[in-house]
């Protein structure tokens, strides 16, 4: 008897198909749409990458973590240091601040995979509290007050030019344009690099290993490698997110950069709103945030209350979120990550019912 | 070298506070191997809780003793009614769930009370020191600050090896289905549990009050050093918890002593160090 194994469906190919020209269209968007709508979706990318990334971690590889801010602040603070006082161009400086990322993540992991569970979670945050305050203790990028981006930096980044002479439009707009390409760019990298990782071998051993730790183990999996990998992986993404996120905001500071609530407390948020585990979770997530947001933020401290209050009775009632539910109730998934085993007299049925 | 001595005693009475603060975490752990990311909030919590009282015209030493019950109260309920809800094999849905409620309690608390910095008032027991010769004096408060963590470790360890519910939260610690088997209700033990803790913490809320100036958003701080005196000390010993706090007190007023802005960042580094020697902590007891 031959088995084949199959995660593809007919939903996901379409999808797959209609994902095409949406990407096209967005990436054509700077073309007729106002610099407002631009900003907010510059904010809506970079969370979902994010989203995304936190989702890998902690969806799939079960790392919870509550310090992805030490990456986000690590990556700023490069792209900060690589522009102000290397001298560098900002769109190199993000991949470099990537790397640098990488590179914090490896002794972090190193010293927090000792710790397990929701002992884990908070070992990161501590990581992430030491990053800030010796974020804090540079002096050259402004100690714990922060700097701004000189402007001369901000105005003369790799292919703003061209920007500026393609949509003709000033020194500002074409700066809001090209950012916004950037976190599109990461944020469709961000989904592609997760969707490829969790649908080879790794997203078999991580699935393994989600199901019993010790089971994958004796079955071959490398445990720690695996974990350690998607750590890093994930590190270097979220430092690329946040070297993109402060060139944007022109500014930085250790409470902004190092921030809890803006860079690990939404970002959870928009997972488990959205439903853990699944890669369409984070993407209707961000929806929902950014539309509670748009509608509530004024609320001020409510507003989080709200937040709060809405993340407890989503894990009381519906841990797997709104994508779990609706998938749950009719059996979809437009990007299937899970492995199915057709039995031989099973292909060709399930070639018929896709015709 | 005065300087050295007077830095080492503070840094001993400071742990006093921190392993108060980090009682609580410890029993919640060692019997249901959870964490609550609202600890230090909910430490804050009390300590706003006795401020209401006092500024009502309520002596302090009442203010205690009405605020000590009513978390123990907050925590029966809060595990009875939302946290046995979400036990299971995913430490996920507990870790949010306490996180949602830190959010919920630090800006409840920014909303009915302000950002503004507090203080409890403690009368004259505030400035009290206790000269002990050579030019060295310690504060009356820290003092009593630390034997209260050793008066709270003490009567915890009574209950938990001395009586009969001590032995049923020691089962459910141990193995909690063969405890079930036993007749014991978990959830009912785990309820106490909390009680207990945010019982502890009620106290640890006065002495944060007393000894320095609080304001609804340093909640995770204290956290973050309870958490890290728990790990110090080792999973599962309540000494081991107070050794741990003044580990982590001694580190920080060591660092404040060298640049009074390496205070944070050296308590932060001690605790990395000893989880890289010492992963399991310095008295461990507990196998997580």
């Amino acid at each position: 008897m031959r088995f084949t194994v199959v995660t593809a469906t007919r939903t996901s190919t379409i999808t797959a198909l209609l994902a095409i020209p949406a990407i096209v269209l967005l990436f054509a968007l700077p073309a007729f749409a106002s610099r407002a709508l631009l900003q907010e979706l510059f904010y809506v990318f970079t969370m979902l990458a994010l989203a995304q990334l936190w989702n890998l971690l902690a969806g799939c590889a079960g790392l919870v973590s509550v310090g992805q801010q030490a990456f986000v602040g690590v990556g700023a603070y490069a792209l900060f240091a690589f522009t102000v006082m290397a001298g560098f161009d900002a769109v190199p400086s993000i991949v470099l601040a990537g790397v640098v990322a990488g590179m914090v993540a490896v002794p972090a992991a190193l010293i927090v995979f000792r710790l397990r569970g929701a002992y884990f979670a908070i070992g990161t945050w501590v990581v992430a509290e030491v990053c800030r305050l010796i974020m804090a203790q540079v002096k050259q990028l402004g100690g714990g007050t922060g700097t701004s981006l000189p402007t001369d930096v901000a105005g003369s980044i790799l292919g703003l030019d061209q920007v500026r002479d393609l949509f003709s439009v000033r020194g500002p707009a074409a700066r809001d344009i090209l950012a916004y390409w950037l976190a599109l760019l990461l944020a469709v990298g961000t989904f592609i690099l997760v969707y490829r990782l969790l649908r080879s071998r790794y997203g078999l051993a991580l699935s393994a290993i989600g199901d019993a730790e010790a089971a994958a183990e004796s079955a071959g999996v490398d445990v720690f490698r695996t974990k350690l990998l998607i750590y890093v992986l994930t590190a270097i993404a979220t430092g690329m997110a946040g070297a993109l996120i402060f060139l944007q905001k022109a500014r930085i500071s250790p409470d902004a950069a190092f921030s809890l609530l803006d860079w690990t407390a939404y970002v959870i948020f928009i997972v488990v709103i959205g439903g853990i585990g699944s890669m369409e979770g984070p993407i209707i997530g961000v929806l929902i945030f950014y539309l509670l947001q748009y509608y509530l933020a004024a609320l001020g401290s409510w507003y989080l209350i709200i937040l709060g209050g809405l993340a407890i009775l989503l894990m009381l009632f519906a841990p797997s979120g709104v994508w779990g539910v609706i998938s749950q109730a009719f059996d979809i998934s437009l990007f299937p990550v899970r492995r199915r085993l057709i039995a031989p007299g099973n292909v060709a049925k399930e070639k018929e019912s896709s015709v | 070298m005065l300087g050295w001595v007077d830095t080492l005693l503070q840094g001993i009475l400071l742990g006093g506070l921190y392993s108060l603060y980090a009682t609580g975490l410890s029993v919640i752990f060692g019997i249901m191997r959870l964490v609550n990311l609202a600890h230090g909030d909910l430490i804050v919590l009390a300590a706003f809780l006795m401020l209401a009282l006092a500024a009502i015209g309520v002596p302090v030493v009442l203010a205690v003793a009405v605020v000590v019950p009513l978390m123990f109260a907050a925590g029966y309920a809060l595990q009875s009614v939302l946290l046995n809800r979400a036990l299971g094999r995913n430490i996920l849905p507990p870790l949010l769930i306490t996180f949602g409620l830190s959010i919920i309690v630090q800006n409840g608390l920014l909303e009915t009370f302000s950002a503004d910095t507090r203080r409890l008032d403690v009368g004259h027991l505030q400035s009290a020191s206790l000269p002990l010769g050579g030019g060295i004096a310690v504060g009356l408060m820290p003092l009593i600050c630390l034997a209260a963590a050793v008066g709270v470790i003490m009567l915890l360890n009574g209950v938990f090896y001395r009586t009969a519910l001590g032995r049923a939260f020691r089962a459910t610690s141990d193995d909690v289905e063969i405890a079930q088997l036993m007749g014991i209700n978990n959830k009912s033990i785990y309820a106490v549990t909390m009680g207990i803790a945010l019982a502890v913490c009620a106290i640890a809320g006065l002495f944060l009050g007393a000894r320095a100036n609080f304001d609804p958003s340093i909640g995770p701080a204290r956290l973050l050093y309870a958490f890290e005196a728990v790990i110090i000390g080792g999973l599962g010993s309540l000494w081991g918890t107070l050794a741990g706090g003044i580990v982590v007190g001694l580190a920080q007023t060591i660092g404040a002593h060298i640049d009074p802005e390496w205070q944070i960042l050296s308590g932060h580094v001690a605790f990395l160090i000893v989880l890289v020697i010492r992963p399991r902590g310095l008295f461990p007891r507990a196998v997580d």
